[in-house]
């Protein structure tokens, strides 16, 4: 075979830095839009690639201090380091070092000279390090380390192409990199006895010795069976008992040769008070720190709900027009009036568009987000944060995750990859749907608007704002148990530590704000194209089948008779209110109404009929789905909303008139606070569901979450009605 | 000349690292990102609850709680 015959595959090239380092940057201005994200082979950790080149693929791996595994994440980059994941061996190792604190970033470089393959060390922020006063001799360091090394400024273009010059001589070259310091004796014979015990790389061996209680030895009892594990501690507690601790050898081997050999070319200025120093004396102070943390993200969340809504109403009217468009494109083509215009408009359109709607909100989200995060603030929130979450058990870690939640519950599961804790991260994927997100405000609007006075406590403020306030805080109360519990019976190490870097204070950069906001959108409309797509056809097809022959013909006797008796507009208005009449009965009669009321009596300590038994049955792919069964159910045709337009008023007034069969009115405060409650507590979301799962790569914690939440909310609805009935509430006539 | 743990130093105090005592991964990260004997470092603040603090050693602001900085013994 000739290799002429074999199309020459892309140079893989493999990008690793520190955190903080400008890494995410760098690969964004060397791959732009041409970025993926897949999964490695058999697991659920995201691979980012890009191309940088036409031949040359860039894989971006998760920013680390070092090659010890904490995370899933971090236990691939070593596997793709080493060539262990078919396909993936890099030609090249490109590390990111960060110039202002260089002798830190070398820890990690050492360690992949360790590996012995082709090294490209980048030393960015070059422009940063000259105002601090720090010089770096580079054709010094390159015969220290014998590598090639390449200064960068990421903002200046010259300065890329410089590294993408010096990218693909390195893969030209293909020089491996050598290591020049020797392991203390003791440990180094262990280490290569296991590797040629278990048959794995020397590098690997010595991780395996090292990384006690890490995912590592997960990995080595994955690769080589159970025994290895043994083998690993027997030959750990070999070196122990020669007086030496695995974790201290390697960091002090390490730091000291860095010490002695990167020192004396690197070259410290006089460090005064930086820009960050002052910014922080103000940002983290105890008193004014706390109340622009409280402000700022009070502005945030008020500029998600109002700036979103014009463009929100965009949507919905879009949506709407498309319906209208595809029922009338259907009437043309002779298809109307069926089921196939009733699937598209009703099932497919309503169903994705209602969800589509939030698109604004989650873009404005992961706009400011990115903002914060870009810029540096996002640890300092953490850190003020940290002692408030640890009541829940939690860390620092969890703010950015539980923060986005408020927004979305989707974003803020795939923000809980940075929390290395793995029962701490379980917890916050557990409780991120408890905060309130956007999809419940309609229902919260609708509700409280209906059944809440509007009286003012102590003159103060409304009643209904109170109980809008109330629901945010239930979510967060309820949150803080049930996050304890998991940390609890999760079974992971409960050990909870914080340790975060306070990086360098930066002009966030426009590239990587765009790029974060353009996959957080792409990825919310994949999504919304397929589960929440295919949830939508499951529940129309459940609430429009069976149809019955003789409700159409009943209603068909009135159409005549109305039409016998009126003319003109009182005519039309007769007949749509007969369509609506004719809908509703379809809606009892269909699958989803006979489980409606075949689940009454479970829901009826809650006070619910069977109409709110469907509607919250219904609202399973989406919250906000409640409002178009409650339409639908009271006659009013599918097309509602709450702004204060005649039609929700329409729905307000039939929800206040609906009765029970004994003459009661099915709705009241209580039953108002039960449904409330519950929405507030439920996780009535297909996506949020579906990311659990993909975030914890378990089909029973996703079950677990789900059941477990949509209990605790029947459970706390339950106790709302008969507590309000109890002391009274359901007296009050508003 | 005295011995502290880095948990009962106060915000602007200066030292250099004597000892770190304890295993485990929390441990390991610490040694990883250089905190080991010898090391100058810097006390920057408290978070308003008194913890977590904030450090500062070799140009890099780091923020750990209290439990975890009492395994620092600081030379002052």
């Amino acid at each position: 075979m000739t290799s002429q015959s074999v199309p020459t595959l892309p140079a893989k090239v493999a990008l690793i830095g520190n955190p903080n380092t400008g890494k995410t940057t760098l690969f964004n201005a060397l791959t732009g839009l041409s970025q993926k994200t897949g999964n490695y082979p058999g697991v659920t950790v995201d691979k980012k690639v890009g191309s940088m080149d036409q031949n040359i693929e860039l894989i971006d791996l998760p920013g680390t201090y070092s090659l010890a595994g904490r995370s899933p994440d971090e236990v691939i980059s070593i596997q793709v380091l080493l060539g262990q994941i078919a396909e993936q061996k890099p030609d090249l190792i490109v590390v990111v070092t960060d110039a202002c604190q260089f002798k830190r970033s070398c820890f990690l470089v050492t360690q992949l000279m360790e590996l012995e393959q082709p090294l490209l060390v980048a030393v960015n922020m070059m422009d940063l390090a000259e105002k601090a006063k720090v010089q770096i001799d580079v054709d010094g360091l390159k015969k220290v380390l014998g590598v090639e090394v390449v200064p960068v400024i990421a903002k200046q273009s010259s300065s890329l192409d410089s590294l993408k010059d010096c990218v693909k001589d390195a893969l030209k070259k293909k020089v491996p990199a050598k290591v020049h310091w020797t392991w203390p004796e003791a440990f180094e014979k262990e280490g290569v006895k296991l590797a040629k015990a278990l048959s794995i790389p020397l590098p690997l061996a010595r991780r395996a010795l090292i990384d006690e209680g890490l995912p590592t030895e997960q990995l080595i009892a994955t690769q080589c069976g159970d025994k290895a594990i043994e083998q690993t501690r027997a030959a750990r507690e070999t070196i122990k008992a020669a007086g030496l601790s695995p974790a201290r050898v390697e960091a002090e081997l390490r730091h000291n040769w860095i010490e002695t050999n990167i020192g004396p070319v690197i070259t410290q200025g006089e460090r005064g008070p930086s820009f960050t120093d002052k910014v922080d004396g103000i940002l983290l102070h105890k008193f004014f720190g706390t109340v622009i943390f409280f402000s700022l993200m009070t502005f945030v969340f008020m500029a998600i709900f109002d700036w979103a809504g014009p463009l929100m109403d965009l949507i919905d009217g879009g949506v709407g027009s498309l319906g209208e468009l595809a029922g009338s494109g259907l009437q043309a083509a002779g298809l109307g009036g069926g089921p196939l215009e009733s699937l598209v408009c009703q099932g497919i359109i309503a169903g994705v568009g209602g969800v589509l709607v939030f698109l604004p909100q989650i873009l404005l989200l992961f706009l400011f987000l990115a903002i914060l995060e870009d810029c540096g603030y996002m640890a300092r929130a953490a850190f003020l944060m940290d002692r408030l979450l640890r009541f829940a058990g939690l860390s620092g870690h969890a703010f950015v995750p539980l923060m986005s939640s408020f927004a979305c519950a989707v974003p803020g599961l795939m923000a809980t990859r940075t929390i290395s804790n793995r029962s701490e991260r379980f917890a916050t994927i557990f409780v991120a749907p408890l905060m309130s997100c956007s999809a419940r405000i309609p229902v919260y609007t609708l509700m409280i608007a209906a059944f809440v006075p509007g009286d003012k406590v102590f003159g103060l403020f409304s009643l209904q704002a109170l109980v809008f306030t109330a629901m945010y805080l239930i979510g967060i109360v309820v949150a803080i148990p049930i996050s304890l519990a998991v940390k609890k019976f999760s079974g992971f190490s409960t050990e909870s530590s914080f340790l975060m870097e306070l990086p360098t204070y930066k002009t966030p950069s426009a590239k990587t704000v765009f790029l974060r906001v353009y996959q957080a959108g792409k990825a919310f409309l994949t999504r919304a194209g397929t589960v929440i797509f295919v949830a939508s056809v499951i529940i129309w097809a459940l609430s429009y089948f069976p149809r019955s022959q003789e409700i159409h013909d009943s209603h068909e006797v009135m159409r005549t008779e109305v039409q016998a008796k009126k003319s003109g507009e009182e005519l039309e208005t007769a007949l749509k209110k007969i369509d609506s009449l004719e809908q509703g009965t379809y809606l009892r009669e269909s699958y989803l109404g006979q489980l409606g009321q075949f689940i009454e009596p479970a829901v009826k300590p809650a006070g619910w009929d069977w109409s709110v038994g469907i509607a919250v049955l219904a609202s399973f792919p989406a919250r906000e789905v409640v409002i178009s069964v409650f339409g639908i159910v009271y006659d009013l045709g599918e097309d509602l909303d709450t702004e204060e337009d005649d039609d929700s008023k329409a729905l307000t007034n039939k929800l206040k008139a609906a009765k029970w069969p004994d003459g009661r009115p099915v709705f009241n405060l209580p039953v108002a606070l039960s449904i409330l409650v519950f929405f507030a507590l439920c996780m009535q979301c297909a996506a949020t569901v579906a990311t659990v799962k993909q975030e914890t790569n378990s089909w029973s914690w996703a079950m677990l979450s789900f059941f477990g939440l949509t209990f605790v909310a029947y459970i706390a609805a339950i106790l709302s009605y008969q507590i309000g009935m109890a002391v009274g509430l359901g007296d009050l006539v508003q | 000349m005295s011995v502290t743990k880095l948990s009962h130093c106060k915000p602007g105090q200066t030292g250099v690292i004597k000892n770190i005592a304890g295993d485990g991964p929390v441990i390991q990260r610490l040694l990883e990102l250089g905190l080991i004997e010898g090391k100058a470092i810097r006390v920057l603040r408290h978070a308003p609850f008194g913890d977590p603090i904030s450090i500062e050693f070799e140009g890099m602001h780091l923020a750990l709680r209290a439990a975890e900085a009492q395994h620092l013994e600081i030379l002052l």
